[in-house]
């Protein structure tokens, strides 16, 4: 009963549902950072701060912008992971000299939130 | 002081939107009664109904019923003026302008279950945009939009093959019995 051009949009429907499928990134609901292998602090990936992280060469800025994390200063001599940029989900930030890591990842199912 | 009446008249076109657009609350209701699993996921009945009234009447009767079943079935479900009479409205609305640009589109190529399916998509793309704009912003949605815009391409498709079937029954059947 479709005719040609109802193929079409239910073709391009489809094709639109299935990218936006494959596109959708991958969740992230987790920061995690540590400190000389301790968690430090635990946090949302939405909520926007920039937290001041002590080590022994000095104090790792992490900031957490809209969902995505970055090392934004560090005192190692050089700057590796301030390189690295915004993290992608799953991934982590290890400033080694300052024994300070970020990771962006999933928090397990936690019923008390819930 | 002597008693005034206040009389109004109905014409007959009044009378066909009023009955065509209880048809569109009934649907709406027996929706509502339906339990789904997941939230915000319904098939969307009534919009049959603004489909048929749209090929049949035009766009002003479509967007009368279309109104009218939603403020109405916001009263009876009594979400009149809330969040989801909102996202209702928006939703109704957003198809509505979608179905009455794409009524234009060659008739011999694009039929109902195309028109169907882009007013599904109009409907949910714009009532997850108001969630995320003015509901809930501080939330992403985005990942919902696949899951919802797959079930707008099921429903619209289902929708549009019932209004095709129902276009293709005797016009007198549905039109009169329903001005009567």
């Amino acid at each position: 009963m479709p005719r040609a051009g109802d193929w079409l949009i239910l073709v391009a429907g489809l094709a639109l549902v299935a990218g936006l499928f494959l596109r959708a990134p991958a969740v992230a609901d987790r920061v995690t950072i540590k400190q000389a292998g301790r968690t430090f602090l635990e946090t949302h990936p939405r909520i926007d701060r920039t937290i001041a992280v002590p080590g022994p060469l000095g104090t790792t800025q992490v900031e957490i912008k809209s969902g995505r994390v970055r090392i934004k200063a560090d005192p190692s001599p050089r700057q590796l992971c301030v390189k690295q940029g915004w993290l992608q989900a799953g991934e982590a930030a290890i400033c080694l000299p300052n024994r300070v890591s970020v990771e962006l990842g999933r928090a397990a199912y936690d019923s008390l939130n819930y | 002081m002597t008693a005034s009446t206040i009389e109004l008249k109905a014409s007959p076109e009044d009378r066909r939107i009023a009955a065509l657009a209880a048809a569109g609350i009934g649907l709406a209701l027996a929706e509502a009664a339906i339990p789904l699993p997941i939230p915000g996921i319904k098939p969307g009945l009534a919009n049959i109904v603004t489909l048929l009234v749209l090929y049949r009447f035009g766009w002003r009767a479509a967007a009368w019923v279309s109104l009218l079943r939603i403020v109405a079935g916001a009263l009876f479900l009594g979400t009149f003026l809330t969040p989801a009479f909102v996202l209702s409205l928006a939703g109704g609305s957003a198809s509505l302008a979608v179905l009455v640009l794409a009524i234009r589109l060659p008739q011999a190529w694009f039929g109902p279950v195309g028109l169907s399916l882009l007013a599904a998509f109009a409907h949910v793309a714009t009532q997850l945009a108001v969630v995320d704009l003015w509901l809930m912003p501080q939330a992403s949605l985005q990942g919902l939009l696949p899951w919802f815009l797959a079930a707008a391409w099921l429903t619209g498709l289902v929708n549009g093959l019932v209004v095709a079937r129902m276009m293709n029954l005797p016009q007198p059947e549905c039109g009169q019995e329903i001005a009567a």
